[in-house]
């Protein structure tokens, strides 16, 4: 979909649309580390990638010579007037704005909140598992994982779940469309948008028990959330609550196909799964953001320009030697794991109790419906590129 | 031994509550509060420290 030159420097000339990141960037990330530790790219008017840890926590740190208005990499740059909102609060907000946008959200995503989900969560993932009975190869990412955080974000913004096939879509176009031309962008949004307009306007005339009545009620500056607010944040959460938690749920599951002693510890020791989830959000993190440089500034040694794009790869992060002992091995019981898969700083991703408890719940059901299953052919499977990593095509023997 | 919680640091990945929930809780949007006095009991002294090993911010001091 990328449509880009193929990169043959990864040092000056990277791209994180590029094929050969996709199927496996880690190589590339720890070369660049030892020999080049800040990336550079003339593509998208201008790129930069840290791979270091410390690098990628001080730039998630510096509000102040970074912005967040736009998080996704394109050619293009969103309009300086969206600030300080941006193009999806809170996401895309800079301080001080931030903070009143981002505690709107806060509750509906918090432990106790994510909490009373579980049971509804549990009960879809053995809803798709009863699917797959009788089955001896199925699909883990296209049969299972995609549609799990679907249908949660789905109940929980309250817009109907047979709609899924419309959410991959707007994602699709949204963060892998990034090559695209602006023209085409534009109609991706509007459609994106005029989906979700009709859903917002009706609840602003029948408010229900959902997240889009919530917002609407919300108040910021003591001012109600206005709609124009509300949809681009509705836009947020479907688009981030997607394919993040859905390559996480399909990452974990390969690692434990072509890992048969982590599988088999897993399903003997249950107890081990929540240190389990950790080790595996540090080692296949799915996201990557970005931030835009607010004004020229010279960071180690590198000149970024206003508005040119740094790539915050929090893959990169938790692959460095300087920061994890043994980084690219897997060790389902590593501590510490100061792991960054969901960002560090104000942006801490605001739905990481939901997408760790999906998560759990995904995998506990899967190791109990297969406890022994393995990659069909390592061949065909087929990972997302772009800012969000996961496989897309995942076939696995469940059954002999 | 005493624990500190910097709330100023601390961004809510709630890692601490999940791993010393005896030590840790959490407010209604997420950010970790200590549940006891800064002084440690002998028992608690390993679970905050497995805590401050893994928060991502650097928010909690065990000494």
């Amino acid at each position: 979909m990328a449509g880009n030159p193929v990169v043959e420097d990864w040092a000056r000339d990277f791209d994180h649309t590029d094929e050969a990141w996709a199927a496996d960037p880690y190589p590339i990330m720890s070369e660049l580390r030892a020999n080049c530790p800040v990336a550079r790219s003339e593509r998208y008017g201008g790129a930069w990638l840290p791979t270091r840890h410390e690098d990628v926590s001080a730039i998630a740190n510096d509000t102040d010579h970074f912005t967040s208005r736009s998080i996704v990499v394109t050619a293009h740059r969103p309009p300086i007037e969206l600030a300080p909102a941006g193009v999806a609060p809170p996401i895309s907000s800079d301080p001080p704005f931030h903070s009143q946008a981002r505690r709107v959200l806060l509750p509906v995503f918090s432990p106790q909140t994510i909490d009373k989900l579980e049971p509804s969560t549990r009960a879809y993932c053995q809803e798709l598992l009863a699917e797959m009975q009788g089955k001896e190869v199925v699909d883990a990412a296209i049969d299972y994982a995609q549609h799990i955080p679907v249908r949660v974000i789905a109940n929980m913004l309250g817009l109907p779940a047979e709609d899924g096939d419309l959410f991959r879509g707007f994602v699709l176009h949204v963060l892998e469309g990034v090559a695209l031309p602006l023209e085409e962008r534009i109609v991706g949004f509007q459609n994106l948008f005029n989906y979700l307009m009709p859903h917002i306007n009706d609840r602003i005339a029948n408010p229900r028990d959902d997240l889009i009545s919530l917002l609407l009620a919300s108040e910021l500056d003591g001012q109600p959330l206005d709609p124009f607010h509300v949809v681009r944040t509705v836009a947020l959460l479907l688009i981030a609550g997607i394919d993040t938690t859905w390559s996480a749920i399909g990452a974990s599951i390969w690692h434990l196909a072509k890992t048969p002693s982590d599988r088999e510890r897993l399903v003997n020791e249950p107890d081990l799964m929540p240190s389990a989830i950790e080790e595996l959000l540090r080692s296949y993190a799915p996201v990557t953001m970005a931030r835009l440089v607010k004004e020229d500034f010279e960071f180690q040694g590198c000149p970024m320009k206003a508005e040119e794009w740094v790539l915050l790869s929090f893959p990169a992060a938790n692959r460095d030697p300087e920061f994890f002992e043994k980084p690219d091995e897997v060790q389902l019981d590593r501590s510490p794991n100061r792991h960054a898969a969901f960002g560090l700083g104000i942006h801490r991703c605001a739905g990481s109790h939901l997408a760790r408890m999906e998560m759990r719940v995904a995998l506990e059901e899967w190791l109990k419906a297969y406890p022994d299953f393995s990659l069909e052919d390592p061949e065909a499977v087929r990972w997302s590129g772009g800012q969000v990593r996961g496989p897309r095509v995942l076939p696995l023997r469940v059954g002999s | 031994m005493k624990i500190v919680l910097d709330s100023g640091r601390c961004q809510g990945h709630g890692r601490c509550y999940s791993l010393a929930p005896e030590v840790f809780g959490c407010d209604d949007v997420g950010q970790a509060v200590l549940l006891m006095s800064d002084e440690l009991t002998v028992e608690q002294v390993p679970l905050a420290k497995l805590a401050a090993d893994n928060c991502p911010e650097y928010a909690i001091e065990v000494s």
